[in-house]
């Protein structure tokens, strides 16, 4: 691939959102949100608990299913019904607040579950994979224990291991250090900081702003279920416009 | 005093009576292990097939025919069900340990469907979602997850109910097979001393059920090392 090529594949665009609502019963949490994200981009969402960010992002892969709307990943319409969304899944991994990992099952069988039964890759070339892995987050003595014996933080880098074994063109973050420990937060972003400095499209709902701050390619607040403001970090943290976001965001950094 | 030990001649030891009970115990057994089987096999299928729905949230029709399955076994009597498999279904069968296997496998599957409802209900959602999102169809987590766990959740139940089951074949002398009970049913009568045979029956039922017991516990803690802190 010629450098001009590459350029262009740096810049496209990866996931489009088009007009996405979703209603819980009577609730409308998502109010038509329209979005692209490009290669290689870090998007971070803020907002008030319960303004749907979480919800937007589980829309992106199917956890939840859009009311009405558009979401595309590459050429493919994630939300239609002739979707294998399982394919679709393959593609893009998620990270959960509590972390979720198979409680039945030893760290190394995690990591290797999804690849091996999905016939993607040998139980040999997985569990190789995986010690790579888990030697890059220094959890390798980890790989026979059980979920249940570790600490928060490295159940969370665990999980992200597991969704990095499948090798996805973008990772999604459900408020990832949420449920953690003070003391384990840093141990999480730090990953998720290399995972960006190495060139990972990442959406991530977070409340920790100086992480947005370092990393974000841009910074979205939603709020009423639609998307308030949009920015770079900088100028989302100093100069922002919407009313909401500076009432929000003088009540978060503080 | 005498009498005692007279009475417990007459039970157990006259005329060899004692291989009678363990004959009947064996039957007793040899039923409720086939039940069990069938049981477990019958009861994950039909509490997997109750819990299905279509893309739409709807009920398959076989999810109905698993509900109408559980709701009918449970609404009815167990001997009822056995009285109707024994002189109405299979009343040409000659094989009755297989009849009453049958009868006592389609009762307890039942009753083990909605255990493990239970079972899997206790399990995490995020479990699922998470296997979800890696990609697996929902039929593959439920295999390598969702399941391995509900039914470790629903092991104490689980034993509870096979502890029934044995207990409750003790009905099948109503079809005039000699089970454990009815062999000591019929040496009382033969005896006129009702307390031998009886408490000699319930002794043993308490034994094979209290071994049950500890073998369960047993996998059960094997079960349990991924819990372990």
């Amino acid at each position: 691939m010629n450098t001009q090529n590459k350029a262009a594949d740096q810049d496209r665009v990866m996931i489009r959102v088009k007009n996405l609502t979703k209603y819980f019963d009577d609730n409308h949490v998502l109010r038509g949100i329209n979005y692209e994200i490009r290669k290689g981009q870090k998007i971070v969402l803020v907002g008030p608990s319960g303004c749907g960010k979480s919800t937007f992002l589980r829309c992106l892969d199917m956890l939840e299913v859009p009311t009405s709307g558009e979401v595309w990943l590459d050429d493919v319409q994630v939300n239609s019904p002739k979707t294998d969304i399982n394919k679709v899944r393959q593609k893009m991994g998620m990270v959960f607040q509590h972390f979720n990992l198979f409680a039945n099952l030893t760290i190394m069988q995690n990591i290797t579950l999804a690849p091996v039964k999905l016939k993607l890759m040998s139980q040999e070339e997985a569990s190789e994979k995986a010690l790579k892995l888990l030697r890059r987050v220094n959890l390798e003595d980890k790989a026979d224990a059980y979920p249940h014996s570790l600490s928060g933080g490295q159940q969370q880098r665990i999980a992200i291991v597991r969704s990095l074994e499948m090798n996805p063109e973008v990772m999604l973050f459900d408020e990832p250090t949420s449920a953690l420990d003070p003391e384990m937060v840093g141990e999480v972003l730090q990953v998720m900081t290399e995972l960006a400095d190495e060139g990972m499209t990442m959406v991530c709902v977070t409340h920790e702003m100086a992480f947005a701050r370092q990393v974000a390619s841009k910074v979205i607040f939603i709020d009423e279920g639609v998307i308030k403001e949009e920015a770079e970090p900088e100028e989302f943290f100093t100069h922002p416009k919407d009313p909401r976001l500076r009432d929000f965001l003088s009540k978060v950094l503080k | 005093m005498n009498s005692i030990v007279e009475q417990f001649n007459r039970a157990f030891i006259v005329n060899n009576r004692w291989t009678l009970y363990f004959k009947g115990l064996g039957t007793t057994i040899e039923v409720a292990f086939f039940a069990a089987i069938l049981g477990i096999v019958i009861g994950t299928v039909a509490c997997l097939a109750n819990m299905a729905k279509r893309r739409n949230g709807k009920r398959p029709i076989f999810s109905w025919i698993a509900y109408a399955y559980i709701d009918v076994i449970r609404g009815t009597p167990t001997v009822i069900q056995l009285m109707i498999m024994w002189f109405v279904i299979m009343k040409n069968s000659t094989n009755g340990v297989l009849v009453a296997s049958l009868s006592f496998g389609l009762n307890s599957g039942a009753y083990v469907a909605e255990i493990i409802r239970g079972g899997i209900q206790a399990v995490d959602q995020g479990q699922m979602e998470a296997g979800r999102s890696l990609g697996l169809s929902r039929t593959q987590t439920m295999m390598y997850v969702v399941l391995p766990q509900a039914f470790k959740n629903a092991f104490p139940s689980l034993l509870n109910e096979f502890i029934t089951l044995l207990k409750e074949t003790a009905i099948v002398g109503y079809v005039g097979m000699s089970d454990l009970t009815r062999v000591a049913n019929q040496i009382s009568t033969k005896t006129y001393q009702p307390f031998m045979p009886l408490v000699g029956a319930a002794v043993i039922y308490f034994v094979v059920i209290k071994v049950l017991t500890i073998l369960f516990n047993k996998l059960e803690r094997k079960l349990r090392e991924s819990d372990n802190r």
